[in-house]
């Protein structure tokens, strides 16, 4: 049995099938991550001075990727502008293109990105103890500008057996800029690249701690939107590049030696999802990575 | 920005058909550049202190917007789309709107938070 409306419109709605299906999913994914945003505002703005981390993430690699993201966009819409037009050559590019420019972003984000912030640590102290690390934190400092509390130190950890081994009492942690510096105007606003981790160990005493963990999601309801929101976002990312590349293979041809128009119209659906992903970075990107 | 038409199965057609795609793509290409352009734009500003960080915030979201209703309006089509896609988001946008709405009630449970 022939599916109806794949490529004819029907005379009712004045669409074919698959594109008011896609529009009906779009929606429902409008609901999904606008529930996650909704939370991740309400965690924000719920959060009180200091708590919200900044400058975190690596400006550079995120607007790359943003960059990244909007191309792949210009090249899925070229890729069904050339059906279109029958060229299936510039299309069979147009799509290669938008394949690398999804596969480029996963693996920025997967190997690079995550990974580093798996491998960084924080020790938000304890409020009765932030005096005695006064040094790293600098609160009079920011206090006497105006700037939020410094409640975290963070760094590299040097002994990582101190997360879970209760014998170790001390966490040895090579600091980042800010802590090794607070009192630098410098270090004031996050950098557009960051600043390596410096050499200055410091100790810290587990007594002090209220809370130490890696840049995981339990580490604070930042990296938790982080992870959750990106996560998803890469998963959408990823479903699209499977059906692209199952557009781009030789089994795609085929339909388009029997119907040209149908390839066409199967662009155009999986193209929209594509520009709603990254209509969903367009926002991910300044929250996560710049405010 | 209309749609492109649907192809003519007349070969003397086809050629002004493929000429009309021809300006869609170009108008995709400024798209892609504005985008891009706009994307340097929000890092720039986000290093500019607008004095406090909700008016940051505020101004960041705004050419967020701008950026997000480019990629709807050409790239997705919707600035010439058929009524029964624009009767849909009317009512995903009245439910996300609802959504973030309990946000905004949720705010005045918690006065510690004010």
């Amino acid at each position: 049995m022939e599916i109806p409306y794949t490529i004819s419109t029907r005379p009712d709605t004045g669409l074919w099938n698959a594109k008011v299906g896609i529009w009906l999913f779009l929606a429902s994914e409008v609901m999904l991550f606008g529930g996650l945003f909704s939370a991740y505002i309400f965690l924000r703005l719920d959060a009180p001075p200091g708590i919200w981390p900044h400058g975190l993430l690596n400006v550079p690699v995120g607007t790359m990727n943003t960059a990244i993201l909007i191309l792949s966009s210009v090249t899925v819409v070229l890729a069904w502008a050339s059906l279109k037009m029958r060229r299936y050559r510039a299309y069979w590019w147009y799509m290669l293109a938008t394949i690398s420019c999804g596969v480029i972003f996963l693996v920025v984000k997967l190997a690079y990105e995550w990974p580093q912030k798996f491998d960084h640590f924080g020790a938000y102290i304890k409020p009765e103890a932030l005096g005695k690390y006064e040094q790293y934190l600098g609160n009079e400092y920011a206090a006497a500008k105006g700037l939020p509390p410094r409640l975290e130190i963070t760094g590299h950890l040097h002994n990582r057996a101190a997360l879970n081994d209760p014998k170790i009492k001390e966490y040895e942690v090579a600091l980042d800029p800010l802590n090794a510096e607070p009192t630098n105007p410098a270090m004031d606003r996050p950098h557009f690249f960051p600043l390596p981790v410096t050499d200055k160990i410091a100790t810290i005493e587990k007594e002090d701690v209220e809370r130490a963990t890696m840049f995981l999601p339990t580490h604070s309801a930042y990296f938790a939107s982080y992870f959750t929101i990106t996560g998803l976002h890469g998963m959408h990312v990823l479903g699209g590049v499977l059906v692209f590349i199952y557009m781009w293979l030789p089994v795609s041809k085929k339909l388009y030696q029997r119907n040209p128009e149908h390839l066409a119209n199967r662009v155009e659906v999986s193209g929209l999802f594509w520009h709603f992903v990254d209509l969903i970075w367009i926002f991910v990107f300044p929250l996560f990575y710049l405010l | 920005m209309n749609n492109p038409p649907d192809i003519s199965q007349d070969p003397k057609e086809y050629e002004e058909y493929a000429h009309g795609i021809q300006k869609h793509v170009r108008g995709y290409l400024m798209v892609g550049a504005l985008l891009l352009t706009f994307t340097a734009v929000t890092v720039a500003l986000s290093y500019v202190d607008f004095g406090t960080r909700k008016a940051n915030i505020g101004i960041a979201m705004l050419v967020a917007t701008l950026k997000a209703g480019a990629v709807a309006a050409v790239f997705m089509h919707l600035a010439a789309e058929k009524r029964l896609i624009y009767r849909i988001l009317i009512f995903t946008g009245f439910f996300v709107l609802g959504l973030f709405w309990l946000i905004f009630l949720a705010w005045y449970d918690y006065p510690v938070f004010h």
